[in-house]
């Protein structure tokens, strides 16, 4: 195992030796401890290694990860695996705003809670927080699924695209054009497929689901004087 | 973009480490503000019927020592001072008010940056690492502090526009963010009576918070008022005689993160200016929701 302490270690060597292994690939289990809060962590991850970061992470923690398996054992800060285009991103406790932002694939899973703008203009990656999420999640998410074990704030979904949303608590208020939608058999099943896969141990039946009422794909004329 | 932080003791035992705690605080959040940093430390309370004001002056060699021989003979009353680099705290016994009027006579160069019975406020241009040494942050004792590395976006970096800004007595504010009603705001405040300095946006935010103080709010009013009357983003840190509030916008795009253990409770931008302080690892850590107000304070001062 290859271990970094960022107590004397800087992020860049860290980063850098990450990256080394997309070359020629000599070691796939990594451990990071004192992260400190500081920004940029295992940031463009471009292969399929075991990566630990003992403690609380800052900025964009696993940003841009490709098939990597990051696992945070304390919180992280804003962006976590934004645009991460595949691989697995554990946060073991709660993460700030945008978290998953942009992300095009993978999962992305936070056992806390998220704050604000969890899953912003997310494009594919699928989300499960086992605690509940900020104000604005989901906006403009375009693809890929968010799985909320606990509550949603205000405004979730606004300007939603294909993204599916599935809330076991309460939903503070829904985003313009974003609805709660019928649960079939199919959402059941790819529910359980995420929470299982997530590991959390909750029935999808208690869930609901929420989705795009697909109003503001065109522009209506009888809005043209709002212009 | 600015970087705030705040440290409050709930353990008496760590009042002679607050400036040793809180320096490392102020030096991590560099990266969020390199040009001004300033701080507002509560501690060394003068009694009732004296009053403690903090002075500053832009000239380096100023000569304080003519300054507060002239104030003592025009107020004859007891006075008691001290120079700290380009800073001077004043104690003296009678009220505000007559100090200000004598000040302005003898010295209308001189800058109230503070007044009260236990604030003292300290700030100026550079790196924050040079403020901290500038004023010897680290021998520094209190109860409770809060800080500022500013990056400026709304106006001038100059020694008036860092931060905190006074709000009142033993009052003060910090913020990260910016405001976009300011100017407007400014014109009904100046009818109000509160005057300005600087073109600086968070003064306003201060200039409201004293009116509304002024006009009867309790502090938790002045800030439920401050969310619809503001337009802008803000994270706001706001230290009181006995304690410090944290209070975020509600569409809450400025970062705040507080930290909480049996000796104290801790407020930055970012969690990596809580990472120096002692059992952090074991603290509860948590993002402070958007438009909602936190308090910490002291029962009895």
């Amino acid at each position: 195992m290859n271990k970094f302490d960022l107590a004397t270690d800087s992020v860049r060597e860290l980063n850098q030796a990450l990256h080394d292994q997309a070359k020629e690939l000599t070691e796939r289990e990594w451990h990071v401890s004192n992260p400190g809060g500081k920004h940029n962590l295992v940031v463009g991850v471009n292969e399929a290694l075991s990566i630990d970061i003992d403690g609380h992470a800052g900025y964009y923690c696993a940003g841009m990860n490709q098939k990597a398996t990051v696992t945070v054992h304390g919180n992280v800060g804003v962006g976590v695996a934004e645009n991460m285009m595949s691989g697995v991103v554990r946060v073991k406790g709660s993460a700030s705003q945008a978290a998953g932002a942009t992300a095009h694939g993978g999962l992305l899973v936070i056992e806390g809670d998220a704050g604000a703008r969890c899953g912003i203009s997310m494009k594919g990656v699928d989300i499960v927080v086992g605690g509940s999420i900020g104000h604005m999640s989901c906006f403009m998410a375009q693809a890929g699924r968010l799985v909320v074990c606990g509550d949603a704030g205000d405004a979730l979904g606004d300007s939603l695209y294909e993204t599916r949303i599935y809330v076991k608590g309460t939903v503070k208020s829904l985003g313009s054009d974003c609805i709660e939608k019928e649960m079939r058999a199919e959402h059941l099943d790819e529910l359980k497929e995420l929470l299982h896969r997530a590991g959390f141990n909750e029935d999808p039946a208690s869930f609901k689901r929420y989705g795009s009422s697909r109003q503001l794909y065109n522009f209506k004329v009888d809005n043209a004087s709002a212009y | 973009m600015c970087g705030i932080v705040g440290l409050y003791l709930k353990n008496q035992a760590l009042e002679p480490q607050l400036g040793k705690l809180f320096e490392p605080m102020l030096l991590a959040m560099t990266d969020r503000g390199p040009d001004s940093a300033g701080f507002a430390i509560y501690g060394d309370e003068v009694q009732d019927g004296w009053v403690k004001l903090t002075l500053q002056s832009s000239a380096e060699e100023y000569d304080w020592k003519q300054l507060m021989g002239a104030l003592e003979g025009r107020l004859g009353c007891s006075l008691d001072w001290f120079r700290n680099a380009s800073a001077a705290v004043l104690k003296v016994q009678t009220e505000e008010a007559k100090v200000r009027e004598a000040l302005a006579e003898l010295a209308a160069d001189v800058r109230i940056m503070s007044a009260g019975q236990s604030i003292e406020i300290l700030k100026g241009m550079g790196l924050p690492a040079d403020i901290a040494e500038r004023f010897s942050l680290a021998n520094m004792k209190g109860s409770h502090i809060i800080g500022h590395t500013r990056m400026a976006t709304e106006s001038a970096v100059t020694m008036e526009g860092s931060h905190p800004f006074s709000t009142g007595a033993d009052l003060c504010l910090v913020h990260n963010g910016s405001l976009s009603n300011h100017s407007r705001l400014r014109q009904l405040l100046k009818r109000q009576g509160i005057t300005f300095e600087t073109e600086n946006d968070t003064e306003v935010a201060a200039g409201y918070l004293t009116w509304r103080l002024r006009e009867g709010d309790s502090l938790k009013a002045a800030l439920d008022h401050s969310l619809e009357d503001l337009d802008g983003f803000f994270t706001f840190a706001i230290g009181t005689r006995n304690g410090f509030a944290v209070i975020r916008d509600p569409i809450a795009c400025k970062p705040a993160i507080l930290a909480e253990t049996d000796d104290y409770v801790a407020m930055a931008s970012e969690y990596q200016a809580l990472a120096s302080l002692p059992g952090i690892d074991k603290a509860r850590v948590w993002e402070p929701e958007p438009a909602t107000m936190y308090i910490w304070e002291r029962t009895a001062a």
